[in-house]
């Protein structure tokens, strides 16, 4: 790796980019995250994130089980608005509602 | 040793430690996590100054001024964009309540018109106002957004240059009331401070009750997604308040905004619903029926620190030396500039430029609250 390798495709992130942020004290993934904007792309992280634990392993000396890696956020992979406005799965509250069996067939889990 | 201890590595903790060192006065930030892990780094960004209490108005008026000048000021690019807000009216009866605002907002000097809809269509061709059931809305082209983090940043790194401590992964586990002074109490170790400042988001209530203050504040969930990046294709902020929806094309490309529910109970809980993602789907695309394609990238939850009047509360507390900057309902971002402006000089001076005396804690004894009806999302 050098200073120009590409770390974050989605968001054109360098090695040295991300090198200069845990220098500059960022030293967790949620940090460099919300300062870099990667694992924002559409891979949500799943290229970069492991990639950036190394680096802050390198220059903190840090365990790499000591580096959390961010909350992964739904959805799992990008889904096009359409299909979530085409369901009607949740009703009025989905917490309090109880799950359709198409809710399950999709989802699995069992009532509370 | 520390004069002023601000809990809360939000915005308004970091901007407050800011103006305070700008004062001359040290100032140490305790943040539990990272700064702006909390509401801060989860909201929306968007910088409104259409309200319907003066308090507000005024509010976000001064904020906004700082806003313009804030990237020279701190030396950052916080990504400020003042594409405006459309404020969109679905009766006849919304209408004329937002004309009422309008003249409010006018008479105190804002750039705020009201529009029927071939002027909304002129301005946001992609908008479907028949699929949004509007009726008309109002505008304000000095509405706008900027980059949360970045702000929190820019405000952390010069109050740091300007002698601030400010310690990330902190946690205050309690407060020890002392003749004069408080002992602030981290896992770490006891530091002292003259003054506390309690800027700690939908934690204020239960920072407070370690002094013994009772705040009214509740927390509520929040719910918000991002999209895939886009050409600019959306100008203003889009918000109603009947769909309780918000959301706008942030300058890096992507779109993003939340829906409110209205069934959501008390309490804190950072966890993602399909209940959002189906209603916010449903509603954006009947606002813009071309976002149907448009992927969505990520959902995330943030709490809102909500009062009775849905409006901050900021000063002294009944505890001397203990003060509030918390409560902003929602509204959080929007207003640190100013807020920390003026707490700054509440601090220090023992008197704010502007007067905050109506957001005391004080109003709920008296019970002479007005609710803020401006809220959303």
């Amino acid at each position: 790796m050098n200073d120009e390798t590409i770390i974050c495709r989605c968001e054109d992130i360098t090695y040295k980019e991300v090198a200069d942020a845990v220098d500059e004290g960022y030293t967790t993934l949620d940090e460099i995250k919300r300062k870099l904007r990667c694992g924002m792309g559409p891979c949500q992280g799943r290229t970069c994130m492991r990639l950036i634990a190394r680096i802050i392993r390198e220059k903190t000396g840090r365990h790499l089980d000591e580096i959390l890696m961010p909350t992964s956020r739904p959805p799992e992979k990008p889904v096009p608005l359409g299909i979530f406005a085409s369901y009607e799965i949740a009703s009025k509250n989905a917490r309090n509602c109880k799950r359709s069996e198409q809710f399950r067939s999709i989802f699995g889990g069992e009532d509370d | 040793m520390t004069d002023i201890a601000i809990i809360g590595g939000g915005v308004n903790g970091c901007a407050l430690a800011y103006e305070l060192a700008k004062k001359g006065v040290n100032a140490t930030v305790f943040e539990k996590g990272y700064l702006g892990s909390g509401a801060t780094g989860r909201c929306g960004g968007g910088i409104r100054q259409q309200f319907d209490t003066e308090d507000n108005i005024r509010l976000a008026m001064e904020s906004v001024k700082i806003f313009e000048k804030i990237e020279k000021e701190l030396g950052y690019d916080i990504e400020y964009d003042q594409g405006g807000y459309l404020v969109l009216a679905h009766s006849d009866e919304e209408a004329e309540k937002f004309k009422k605002n309008v003249e409010l907002q006018r008479s105190m000097g804002l750039g705020v018109n009201f529009l029927e809809n071939n002027e909304i269509h002129a301005l946001v061709p992609i908008l479907d106002l028949e699929g949004a059931r509007a009726v008309g809305g109002t505008f304000c082209q000095t509405d706008g957004y900027a980059n949360p983090f970045k702000v929190t940043e820019a405000y952390a790194k010069n109050a740091e240059r300007l002698g601030a401590e400010i310690k990330t992964f902190t946690e205050v586990k309690g407060i020890k009331k002392e003749k004069k002074q408080f002992g602030i109490i981290t896992e770490k170790e006891k530091i002292k401070a003259d003054v506390v400042v309690n800027a700690a988001g939908c934690y204020s209530k239960n920072i407070a009750e370690m002094v013994g203050v009772n705040l009214p504040n509740k927390p509520y969930r929040h719910e918000i997604l991002a999209t895939e990046i886009l050409k600019p294709v959306l100008k203003p902020m889009i918000i109603s308040f009947k769909d309780g929806i918000y959301f706008c094309q942030h300058k890096t490309g992507q779109i993003v905004g939340g829906i409110g529910n209205p069934d959501e109970p008390s309490g804190i809980n950072p966890s993602s619903s399909f209940w959002f993602l189906e209603k916010m789907a449903k509603t954006i695309t009947r606002y813009i029926p071309a976002f149907k394609n448009l992927n969505v990238l990520r959902q995330w939850a943030g709490m809102y620190d909500v009062t009775p009047d849905a409006r901050p509360i900021l000063g002294k507390t009944n505890v001397k030396n203990f003060f509030v900057v918390c409560g902003f309902s929602g509204h959080g971002f929007m207003v640190a500039p100013v807020t920390a402006k003026l707490m700054s000089e509440l601090i220090i001076d023992g008197k704010s430029s502007i007067p905050i005396d109506s957001l005391s804690i004080d109003r709920f004894k008296k019970g002479i609250i007005r609710k803020e009806g401006a809220v959303v999302g």
